[in-house]
Formats: structure tokens, sequence, C-alpha cells
């Protein structure tokens, strides 16, 4: 299968690899899939408390190309953002930016859920609810 | 000087050999009667070169030329082969024996027998890749009629006890087919000395055109006879219809005469190559051979590097280097390959795989490339892999509860 110019230039080219302080209360960490699924991603967000801005974000990921892309994508798009903005990041937005095929649209998913993975985990610690989602079903 | 890209997926085709593609050259334009033509010089000619090519092909694995029937490939081989039989003895039993790793054109068959009410028991391998000799003798019934096991394995390379198997066949009566597709020509295969009744095989994976294969048929001690699976002119001896295909039979005899004459040296120079790549890819932390590197191709190593997927480190180098991975990330199958699976290596492991296959063609050059890039994408990947970092950290991955999708 051909991958997408822009997949490729993330896979070759991640952007924000690594890992934040878990422990700390303005980390929220998702760590979504499974191994024997074939993909695991862990998405980080560190959170200004006083403005509720994402400052930074990290991704590792256990997966395909196209997986790898999702989070790394997903990582440059959350920077900047505010929580409330975060979880309005759809998958298919993922997917339109990375030209995925239809097989490789569970990873932009994957990708979906890892973000609303680590803003609940960020809400939790900070003593709010977690946010229910819609199950999107797709994967 | 290195030309890119390399191709070490030999086990999914080979390069045909130029002196190969030489002798087919005037079976195309010129020689280009049909083999059953009885009453021209074209018709002649045309039989003169199958019967020749016959020759090259049963010399090869020790057989009678009388006993090759020509097929298209190793999949209609497996076909007329297993369901030949399977209607031909249909009065003495339905019940086939066969193993879970076998190709899917095996497989396949097997199920569709199932479908027509034959019965096939499939049974496990060892996590070495081979079949428990024990299991298949006591798999063995008075219904039974075939044993069907692949001579050797596409994707992990290991070797079958194929004598021991074919005794234990006889001992019971009962006939003993395998897939012989990756081994003939590699290795040493003799009908006789092996105790094959029938056996399939390939051109294109041994250096031959694609589209060319033979079915060999026993003649003798037991007269094996299959029930043809395809209506016509009755040609092969009325086991396999439809007018030869010359220049590919012409070729496919030439492929296996050089492969006979220089399958010795051959072996020994890529063993020598797959074994540096091996050791050095074994160098990095946390990997696996795949399959008993006991009893082996000399030109295939399956190796699983873990925390890693196999699609993704592909993607690494696969402008550069042709190789494939067992596993197959898309929704429509997230399944990993079955063959690994049943050898028991975990889903995880099953997703960090790579196939290699060298060839007569490779060169030391290639190995050292792809040793040097595999070696960069696995540490690249393994620095991105959250699931390495927790082996890191200690932590049990087995003890996280996954969200499975």
């Amino acid at each position: 299968m051909a991958y997408s110019e822009k997949v490729i230039d993330h896979y070759s080219n991640p952007k924000n690899v690594g890992t934040l302080d878990k422990a700390s209360k303005n980390v929220g960490t998702g760590l979504v899939g499974a191994p024997e699924c074939g993909d695991v991603m862990r998405l980080q967000i560190e959170v200004d408390d006083a403005t509720g801005v994402i400052k930074d974000a990290k991704f590792k990921t256990f997966g395909c190309g196209s997986a790898i892309a999702s989070s790394s994508l997903a990582t440059e798009w959350l920077k900047g953002k505010t929580v409330d903005q975060a979880i309005a990041i759809d998958n298919m937005d993922i997917v339109e930016e990375l030209n995925l095929p239809p097989v490789k649209i569970h990873c932009s998913v994957l990708a979906e859920d890892a973000i609303k993975a680590a803003i609940n985990d960020y809400r939790v610690k900070n003593g709010l609810e977690q946010l229910v989602f819609e199950e999107k079903g797709v994967h | 000087m290195l030309k890119l890209p390399i191709y070490l997926d030999n086990n999914a085709t080979t390069p045909m050999d130029p002196r190969v593609l030489e002798t087919m050259i005037p079976y195309f334009t010129q020689h280009f009667g049909n083999a059953a033509s009885r009453n021209h010089p074209f018709g002649w000619e045309a039989e003169e070169a199958v019967d020749y090519a016959r020759e090259q092909v049963a010399k090869l694995i020790g057989a009678d030329p009388k006993e090759i029937i020509f097929t298209s490939g190793a999949t209609e081989g497996d076909n007329l082969g297993i369901k030949g039989v399977y209607e031909m003895y249909a009065s003495k039993g339905n019940h086939i024996i066969t193993a879970t790793t076998e190709h899917k054109a095996v497989l396949d068959t097997c199920k569709h027998i199932e479908k027509l009410g034959g019965e096939v028991t499939y049974l496990e391998v060892k996590e070495n890749g081979l079949i428990d000799l024990a299991e298949l003798e006591a798999a063995i019934k008075p219904t039974t009629i075939l044993v069907s096991i692949m001579y050797a394995n596409n994707e992990i390379g290991v070797v079958q006890p194929i004598r021991e198997i074919a005794t234990i066949a006889k001992k019971h009566g009962v006939l003993f087919f395998t897939d012989a597709t990756q081994a003939v020509g590699k290795i040493p295969v003799d009908v006789n000395k092996d105790g094959i009744d029938l056996m399939t095989f390939t051109g294109h994976k041994m250096y031959g055109p694609k589209g060319i294969g033979a079915l060999y048929v026993r003649r003798k001690n037991p007269r094996v006879k299959v029930t043809a699976q395809m209506d016509g002119g009755g040609h092969e001896r009325g086991m396999r219809s439809g007018t030869l295909n010359v220049p590919g039979i012409v070729g496919f005899g030439k492929a296996c005469e050089l492969c006979r004459l220089e399958m010795d040296e051959d072996a020994k120079r890529i063993s020598v190559l797959r074994d540096k790549l091996e050791t050095e890819l074994m160098k990095l932390e946390e990997a696996y051979i795949n399959g008993t590197p006991e009893h082996r191709l000399p030109h295939v190593t399956n190796i699983s590097f873990k925390h890693v997927e196999g699609e993704g480190l592909l993607m690494g180098f696969n402008k550069n280097i042709a190789l494939s991975s067992g596993s197959a990330c898309t929704s429509a199958s997230l399944e990993p390959s079955y063959v690994l699976k049943a050898l028991g290596l975990g889903d995880d492991l099953a997703h960090s795989s790579l196939r290699f296959g060298l060839s007569r063609f490779t060169t030391e050059e290639e190995v050292d490339y792809t040793i040097k890039a595999i070696s960069e994408t696995v540490l690249k990947l393994r620095d991105m892999s959250p699931l390495w970092e927790m082996y890191k950290e200690g932590i049990d991955l087995n003890s996280i509860e996954w969200a499975h999708h």
C-alpha cells in the first residue's frame, strides 16, 4: 500500500516524540490500543493551570506508519488549544489531513481516543468528573 | 556497486535467471508449435522441447519423466493433488491429515473438501514449527487416504521431517502428498529416497518463470492416480487438460537443471550470508528467531523484534529493501500471521516479525546494507514505542488491562 506524502513525512520526522511526567497534576496521559491488535498509542498533554491551554503534548506509538503519523499530527494540533477545544478534534479531520485510506481509519480513531483518554486523566487528577464520549465503533 | 532497491522477498518469488530466459525466447516466436500437434514439424519441435524439459524437471527430484504433470503453478498442484486424490480414492475413505501451518492453497483446498463431506485433521505444530510424528500417527484412521504436509514452510523456512512422515504414511497404507514449493531447487529433494507419493512445486520460486509448475505423481509402489480437475483434451496423461505452456515448460526445465547443478554451491554461499544477517540482527535486544534454526532452508530467516510493529518497521526502509512482515495491520485483518501464531507466538511478537528470503543473486553488500538499515529503524521505532519504554521500566505488559478494539 502506498502511503501519502504527509504520512511519510510524519513517520520520517515525527513531531513531539517523548514522555511527560505522568505523576504531575498538570499532565494527562492517555494509553489506548493493545499490543495484540498491533497498535498502542500513548498521548500526553501538559495543561497550563491558569489558562487551560495545552502547553505541551508528547506521544509514543507502537504501530504502523499511519498510527505513528496520526499520533504525531494529534500532538501538533493539541499544542496551543484549550482542553475544551481539544475535545472537539475529530478523527475524520485526521483522516482528511493525512489522506488515510479506509483500512487505516482505525489509526485516526485510536488517536482521537488517546486525546480523550488524556483529557479525562487530566480531569480526574484535577477533581473533575470524566467526560463520557460516544463510541466511534469503527475499529 | 550497491543497487537499490534490494530484493529479499525471495519466498514470494525469485527473479528469473537470465540463462532461463535465454532458453525460452525461441519458443515464443520461432518454435511456437502446439506440443499436441502430432502431424507437422512445429508440433514435433514443441513436443521435443517439452519432453526434454520434463526430463530436466524429473531429474532434479529423482523422478521418472512420466511422473511429471505440468501445471500452472503450486496452487493448481495443491488443488489437483489433494482434490484429485480425494475423488480418486473416495471408495477407500474420506479422511485427510494436514497441518495448521500449511500454505493457504492447501488449507483452503482442505476446507473445500470438508464442505464436500470429507473429514480433515489439522495437526498443530510444536514451538519449533515442526509437526509431532506421534500425533501424526495417532491421527491416522481406517478412513485416512492422504497425509498432506509441506516440505518447507514459506514464512519461517522450517523443513519438516519428510522421510519420517513418509514412513508413517506408508506403514498405514496412506498416500503422502507434500507441497515442496519452497524446498525444490533449494535443498536436495528426492521423491524415492524421501518416500513421497505426490508433490507440488513451481518455477518462479527457483529462478524460473511464473505460471508454470509441476505435480509429481508416483507411478510405481504404489501407482497413484488423481482425478482431473479440469475437463478437456486429456493432456498430461489425462490428469491435466490444457495446451501445454511450451516456453514456460522450457524455462522451468532449464531452471531445474541449473538448480540441480548449482544448488550445493548456492546453498553454501547463501547460508553464509543468511547467517551473517541473522547473527548481526540478533545482536539487537529482544530479537527472536521464529522456527527452529536446526531444520531450516539455507536462505530463509524470520525474526521478531519485540515492541516494534512489523508494518511500521517495514515503512522505515521498504523504499530500499523489499521484505515482508507477518503483520497485517488493516482494519479488515488485524490478525497477524497464522503461521507464527501456530508456533505459539504471542500476538505482540507475531506483529513484530520480518521474513527474509535470500537468493542466488543476493550479495554481501546488500546484506550489510540491510543489517544497518533494519538495526537503525528498530532502534528509532523503539525510541518511539510506549511498549519499549514500559519494558525498560520493568513494567509487565501482561499486567496492563489493554482496551481491546
